[in-house]
């Protein structure tokens, strides 16, 4: 019995080609459907990217944009379009590529891939018409007891089958993969690290089914209540493990790109897959520091799902942040880039926007969405930034400049390899990972401030010149509301820019043909070292060391800040 | 080029490198001091939320709050009643949309269990510019006991979207110097010149 009986499917025939610049066997389904789920993501990044930037313009206070009404509802399709089906369809794409293109093996069931696909397309319609209509401006949270149209949570619960589906086929892959010895010995760790991805992605949904499933049914009035705190819990069983999930693809993409631009292996394998392994075990109740500020919540639970279960996710996160750079460091050396300490780094590939993308993103990712994250997610220091605009600063770090930036460099090397289309606008393109890089972590830095000084997320106006009892901000809150705004732009632009240069490609890109010269051209050999696997071998990495050393002093400084700012306010039991 | 033979290692049987042993070790020791820290603070620290909570008829709570407010109240302001509780006794606030009411006046140096709740939907006691946010539900009555440590004029700013109105929910709290230790500080003050 193979696989594909099991989940129903006639096994096909499928047609390969060859990849001229990484050996890789690739299955024309397989190609297909990456293609098909890479365009929808970037559409819906150019939707949601849009709506952010309308969304920063209207919180920039010398602007204020939109009407209050517009604004609720455009940030409301802002968080749907941008976290939700930019993210996954992008997700499914990199599920494809892992299995089918990186052991040189046939997708499962590509017709299965299809209905996925447009059960997604389908279900993020529908939530979007839903949004759009002006009925359902409940923020993607939706916490009840606001309620929306019925047709806002069906979207999601399509969206979300569509995705399981996806998830499905992967595995359905690696089966068959293994069956049919496509490769040899392990996986590689790439596709390990999607394993991750898929595994949390299946729990993940599951929560969402158990939470929005009965939503569904009480917006149709077949159910007359939602206990609101219950909901939390359960919801955001699926809103931060799927955040494990994109934290799982980046980083095998950084992996991925690490390996087919300047030949970087693990470190050791052993290490990696560890730290991918640690997401798996040590996420499920980290829903927990989404509710520390919640009524009666006791304080041994709040601590023990915080950081038991979440602190050990962050040791992989910084096992990783380690491991990524290391393996970059070993590869450049080996490559002669040998002398002083950081040779290997000023001599990387910066100019092609994969590689910059894919560092950039390490870097904010760590630095910004990664500190921020575990001080917000501390029992007691959550009271400091609770709901303020600190909260959409520290997940802009993480899923925007670290995330969506990782998302936006592997892109360069999907589309000359999948698409098999020369990058037009090269110049472009060039600088395109800095401008939204930059913009990204502006945001994310300056929301942070502002939260820090007090500034409500979710907020149409911080005057309050509404209110009947007013409130004044302080000046340097409304400063960095600006600073914010101004950031915004840059990072529409280089929104902007991806955006084109993505539909660019696909439609008036060059085709690339047998002996074509890339204008981004890989890594000789990187191909081999993606999709297999093998450690490093005895590297000296000073200049790591002195990378994660920084980071470190950056952790420890910040964290015993928010302490000291903590110690300062009333006292309260 | 992917025709190079496979490294027919068995993975989990490699050695460590050293520089990623040390890092391991320095993170989990780390991960493992944040861990305890937190259990410290409610030891060392005087800032821990409250875990006292009852499950309440959203009308109870406002017949509760109705009740403490024209007990108390010793002035209006914009049409919403200002409210002196007694130091050390229970205060009412309610959320709902979109005012925080009533306005509340404590003094410094006192504590008071402060009630919160919600009669509607969700949302956010966030106390200004201080930054103490504390999310409030409907049907859930949250106990804290609060000790203002400055004296002044302070925002309640509502941080949890509660629909159109949202960004025009607000309340109040005067905090006031406390009689006696005011008369002291001026003795003091004396004292030095
Ligand atoms: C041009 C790029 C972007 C800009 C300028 C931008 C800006 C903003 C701003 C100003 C907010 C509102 C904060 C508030 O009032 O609460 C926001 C919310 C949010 N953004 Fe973005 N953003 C961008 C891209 C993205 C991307 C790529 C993602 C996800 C991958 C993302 C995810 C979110 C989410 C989930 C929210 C929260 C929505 C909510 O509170 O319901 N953003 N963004
Ligand atoms: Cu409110
Ligand atoms: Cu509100």
């Amino acid at each position: 019995m193979t696989a594909e009986t099991v989940i129903g499917a006639v096994p096909a025939k499928a047609e390969f080609r060859t990849c001229q610049y990484t050996g890789l066997k690739v299955d024309v389904a397989a190609q297909k459907l990456i293609i098909a789920n890479a365009v929808a993501a970037v559409v819906f990044l150019a939707i949601g990217g849009l709506m952010g930037l309308l969304v920063a313009l209207t919180r920039w206070p010398a602007v204020h944009l939109l009407p209050a009404d517009w604004f609720y509802l455009i940030l409301t399709g802002h968080g749907a379009n941008v976290l939700l089906f930019w993210i996954i369809f992008f997700e499914i794409a990199v599920l494809y590529f892992a299995s089918a293109v990186l052991l040189n093996s046939r997708l499962a069931a590509p017709k299965l891939g299809w209905l996925a696909f447009v059960l997604m397309i389908v279900g993020a319609l529908a939530t979007n018409v839903a949004v759009l209509q002006g009925d359902s401006s409940v923020m993607f949270t939706s916490y009840p007891p606001m309620k929306a149209q019925p047709h806002f949570y069906l979207g999601l619960i399509l969206f979300a089958v569509g995705a399981l589906i996806g998830c499905i086929l992967f595995f359905a892959t690696l089966v068959i993969a293994k069956e049919e010895g496509t490769y040899e010995g392990s996986i590689p760790l790439v596709t390990f690290g999607a394993l991750t991805a898929a595994i949390i992605a299946i729990f993940t949904i599951a929560s969402g089914a158990i939470i929005l499933i009965p939503t569904w049914l009480w917006s149709l009035g077949f159910i007359s209540d939602i206990d609101p705190l219950m909901y939390k819990v359960v919801w955001w069983g699926m809103g931060h493990s799927s955040q494990q999930i994109n934290v799982s693809a980046h980083v095998s993409l950084w992996y991925l790109t690490a390996a087919l631009l300047v030949g970087a292996k693990p470190l050791s394998e052993k290490v990696s897959r560890v730290a991918f392994f640690m997401y798996i075990l040590f996420l499920q109740l980290a829903s927990a520091h989404h509710l520390l500020a919640e009524p009666g919540m006791d304080a041994s639970w709040k601590i023990v799902n915080t950081s038991y279960m979440m602190y050990l996710a962050v040791m992989g996160s910084m096992v990783h942040g380690l491991t990524v750079p290391g393996a970059i460091e070993a590869a450049q050396r080996r490559n002669g880039f040998n002398r002083g300490m950081f040779e290997w780094l000023r001599k990387a590939p910066w100019g092609h926007p994969a590689f910059s993308g894919m560092f950039l993103s390490l870097v904010f990712f760590g630095f910004i969405g990664g500190i921020s994250g575990v001080v917000l997610g501390t029992e007691q220091l959550n009271v400091l930034m609770h709901n303020t605009i600190y909260v959409p600063g520290h997940f802009h770090g993480t899923v925007v400049a670290g995330t969506t930036l990782a998302f936006m460099g592997a892109t360069y090397i999907v589309l000359p390899l999948i698409f098999q289309r020369e990058i037009v606008w090269p110049k472009l393109a060039k600088i395109q990972p800095y401008v939204f890089g930059i913009g990204a972590a502006g945001i994310s830095l300056f929301m942070m401030g502002a939260g820090t000084l007090g500034v409500a997320r979710r907020h149409w106006d911080m005057t309050f010149s509404d209110a009947s009892l007013g409130f004044a901000h302080s000046a340097g809150a409304f400063l960095m509301m600006g600073l914010n705004g101004v950031f915004a732009v840059l990072a529409a632009i280089g929104g902007i820019i991806f955006v084109l240069v993505v539909v660019g490609t696909a439609l008036f890109g060059q085709k690339i043909t047998s002996g074509h010269k890339l204008t981004f051209p890989l890594f000789s050999g990187g191909g081999a070292i993606a999709s297999h696997y093998g450690s490093e071998k005895s590297p000296k990495l000073p200049g790591t060391i002195v990378l994660v050393s920084i980071f470190f002093v950056c952790f420890v400084l910040y964290y015993f800040i928010n302490w000291k700012y903590l110690s300062e306010l009333w006292l309260f039991r | 080029m992917a025709v190079t033979p496979p490294e027919r290692r068995i993975w989990w049987n490699e050695p460590i490198e050293r520089v990623e042993l040390v890092w391991i070790v320095i993170a989990f020791l780390w991960g493992l001091f944040m861990f305890v820290f937190m259990i410290a603070w409610h030891f060392i620290g005087q800032q821990n939320l409250s875990k006292e909570a009852y499950r309440i008829q959203p009308s109870a709570y406002e017949a509760k709050v109705d009740e403490f407010a024209k007990k108390n109240q010793v002035r209006e302001e914009a049409g919403i009643p200002v409210v002196k509780a007694k130091p050390g006794g229970d205060v009412y606030l309610l959320g709902r949309l979109w005012q925080w009411w009533p306005i509340l006046e404590l003094e410094k140096g006192q504590s008071y269990r402060i009630h919160l709740s919600s009669i509607d939907w969700q949302h956010g006691f966030s106390l200004q510019p201080t930054n103490i946010n504390i999310q409030v539900h409907p049907g859930l009555e949250h106990v804290i006991s609060l000790t203002p440590t400055q004296s002044g004029e302070f925002g309640i700013v509502c941080n949890e979207f509660c629909g159109i109105g949202h960004h025009t929910m607000t309340g109040k709290i005067y905090v006031t110097e406390p009689k006696k230790a005011e008369a002291e500080q001026r003795l003091a003050e004396g004292d030095k010149r």
